[in-house]
């Protein structure tokens, strides 16, 4: 087997481009995802068009509030680039100047200040799916935030009227000079005069009315209460049931990994078979007995020389990605672990494919279709498809090793769960498996 | 199925008095529903020159991947003596992107020779290679990798060699060259068993002529006694088509 190893690996020294690809290819990943995690992303560029008088007001429950201090919230998430009107801001977008623009309308005071109508700002996008998808949910967020800062001032002046209804004080708040008595004040007084009634009727009358405002100001406290919590009705309380809370920067780390350990280890794998089959060379080496290599002989040198080459460049990937976000160095020999049964399986997959394919073109393509929906599939969350096509995927991605490796690997870098025992229990499986897969192609081409 | 390595034990006596050394024993391959070999028997002894004709299809290389072990028959053996069986593919079977030295360097590792480089230097020396040793075989003409093909196959000294069209990618020159250095093998003891469309190869260089078609093997004997039989004393070619249109086939 030595012999044959080492012969690929010559064959590979020579291949120029392909060992550039192999170099270069994870070294572009480990760059892209290192400055992509590293560097925070860049607020977009929106066109605003304000047609209102500038100065502008509202009242709000007696409170004047400036439409600046809305439109600056809603506007903190985005670079505002100012436009003068609705055409220069259509044609900013067009151009792709401005990923979108935000139109301001004359009435947006009024009609805030009506208490009827609901207000309304213009949003002008273009481009394709994904840059719509992402235009609707940044102006969403920031609309979302504008409006919950003003129903924040909303109910700060609606429990300072509450106050004042229960506790009484001065109007002047409430644009009136006069001292009212509060609702909380009115049943003791009234108890008090009825004591001093003679009339029995009177009195009860008088009682009557002093338990409605009694119960009045005790439900305007409750009110009140309503009030606070009617900004921010739900806060969640997070509880994971395993493993350690991941960060997104270090799973996009294992991620970039796992698609790198799998392409380059996958594509050696099933071009260094069906580079046998092409070169006529698989007959000569196998055939017998007795054989100048056995078939499992053979399969075995290929997967070493694809396990070895992608386990250095995901080895390599990880201490270079590692310069930009921060990986816990005292876990590599989990990395190791974890690296090393994900490219061994990967190895074994790429042999099945090489068995399978009979030239190294169809078996680089057979890599390639195999590959992408496999790391596409195995990154689907559960409960983001129907609950059927997900155990679907769950049973495609089960049975092939991006996934297990995917795992394996998240829980050497991240600690997280499943352990690393599980998925490289299950890799070693597929391993065995694929292994057989590729042995049986091989007995198929004879 | 295949009986492999059988021991000198198996040979025997051929008909001209050398030693057997490969005998196939009804051989049967079949591929679904297609019967590429029909219970094909014949044996091989040293020195002898054999040449395997028939028409495309005829199941020709078939029975002589079956005969290298590269192909498993669907029924019956093959009895070899101790020494190796020699295969020259119709393709040639080389790593383009290493040297012809580094070719054959491989080839004798894995066939375990007892010393690679005295292995090495005698086929370079025998197939006139030794001034392309340090050339990439990808860079080689037909002709040359034709000759590294046929030196791989050699590497092992076998006793039996089976070369399968090896004169087809050949300008006539080379193929001079090429059977100039078979002859010389056949003279040393080796049995050659060759395959071929260009039908006065056979004549020229084959002691006996083996006749396949569609599987079947329809004549074993010389050349003479095919066209004998055919009722065509001069051309050889002519000869042959008339014997299987004799025959019936085609």
């Amino acid at each position: 087997m030595r012999w044959l190893l080492a012969k690929d690996l010559l064959i590979l020294r020579r291949s120029r481009l392909l060992v550039a690809l192999l170099v270069l290819y994870p070294i572009a990943i480990a760059l892209l995802i290192g400055f992509a995690i590293s560097r925070g992303p860049s607020a977009p560029r929106v066109a605003i068009v304000d047609e209102t008088a500038p100065g502008q007001s509202f009242t709000l429950g007696g409170k004047r509030v400036g439409l600046a201090e809305y439109t600056d919230e809603l506007f903190r998430q985005v670079h505002v680039v100012r436009v003068p009107t609705r055409a220069a801001a259509s044609e900013k977008v067009s151009s792709g100047d401005v990923i979108a623009a935000v139109v301001i309308p004359p009435d947006i005071v009024q009609k805030i200040s009506s208490g009827v109508s609901q207000a309304q700002v213009e949003v002008i996008y273009n481009g394709d799916a994904l840059q719509q998808s992402f235009v609707r949910s940044t102006i969403d967020s920031a609309l979302a935030q504008a409006n919950l800062a003003l129903s924040e001032q909303i109910t700060d002046v609606a429990v300072r009227d509450l106050d004042l209804l229960l506790a009484g004080g001065s109007l002047q708040a409430l644009g009136s000079g006069q001292n009212i008595v509060g609702l909380s004040h009115i049943s003791p007084a009234l108890k008090d005069v009825a004591r001093r009634q003679s009339s029995a009727s009177d009195r009860a009358t008088l009682v009557r009315i002093a338990g409605f405002a009694s119960f009045a100001a005790q439900n305007l406290g409750v009110a009140k209460n309503v009030l606070t919590t009617v900004s921010a009705p739900i806060r969640a309380k997070s509880t994971l049931l395993a493993g350690k809370r991941t960060p997104l920067d270090t799973y996009a780390v294992v991620v970039a990994v796992s698609i790198s350990l799998m392409f380059v280890c996958v594509l050696l794998a099933a071009g260094g078979i069906a580079l046998e089959r092409e070169e006529n060379t698989m007959a000569r080496l196998t055939r017998g007995p007795p054989a100048l290599v056995s078939r499992e002989g053979l399969l075995a040198a290929k997967t070493t020389l694809a396990a070895g080459s992608s386990f250095l460049v995901a080895i390599a990937m990880l201490l270079g990605i590692s310069t930009f976000v921060p990986l816990d160095l005292s876990r590599i020999g989990l990395w190791v672990l974890a690296v090393a049964f994900g490219a061994l399986a990967f190895g074994a997959l790429g042999i099945a494919i090489g068995a399978l394919a009979w030239e190294v073109r169809a078996a680089s393509l057979l890599a390639f279709l195999l590959s992408l929906p496999l790391a596409f599939l195995a990154l689907v969350p559960s409960g983001s498809v129907a609950h059927g096509l997900y155990d679907v995927i769950s049973a495609i991605s089960f049975v092939f090793p991006f996934k297990a490796a995917l795992q394996a690997l998240d829980a050497a870098v991240n600690g997280s769960s499943p352990s690393i025992a599980i998925s490289v229990a299950h890799l070693l499986g597929l391993t065995f498996l694929f292994g057989a897969l590729g042995r049986l192609g091989l007995r198929r081409a004879q | 199925m295949r009986a492999s390595g059988t021991t000198s034990g198996a040979a025997s006596e051929g008909a001209a008095g050398s030693a057997e050394v490969l005998r196939a024993e009804r051989l049967a391959k079949r591929y679904g529903e297609r019967q590429a070999l029909a219970e094909v028997s014949f044996s091989a002894c040293a020195s002898e020159m054999i040449a395997l004709v028939g028409p495309n299809g005829a199941g020709k290389t078939t029975l002589l991947s079956i005969l290298a072990g590269a192909q498993l028959p669907s029924s019956g053996a093959v009895r070899a003596s101790a020494g190796a069986i020699g295969w020259v593919p119709q393709q040639p079977a080389l790593y383009s992107k290493l040297t012809v030295a580094e070719n054959l360097r491989l080839f004798a590792r894995l066939a375990r020779a007892p010393d690679v480089r005295v292995a090495v230097a005698r086929m370079l020396e025998q197939t006139g290679l030794a001034q392309r040793a340090d050339d990439r075989v990808g860079s080689l003409s037909g002709g040359n990798r034709q000759r590294v093909n046929v030196a791989l196959g050699l590497l092992s000294s076998p006793s039996v060699v089976l070369l399968d069209e090896p004169s087809s990618a050949l300008d006539p020159g080379q193929r001079e060259r090429l059977w100039a250095f078979i002859a010389e093998l056949a003279s040393k003891g080796t049995a050659v068993l060759f395959s071929t469309h260009i039908v006065s190869e056979a004549e020229r260089y084959a002691q006996r002529v083996l006749v396949l078609d569609e599987g079947e093997l329809l004549f074993d004997g010389s050349p003479r006694g095919l066209a004998a039989q055919a009722g065509h004393a001069g051309d050889f070619e002519a000869a042959f088509v008339a014997y299987l249109r004799g025959a019936g086939r085609r």
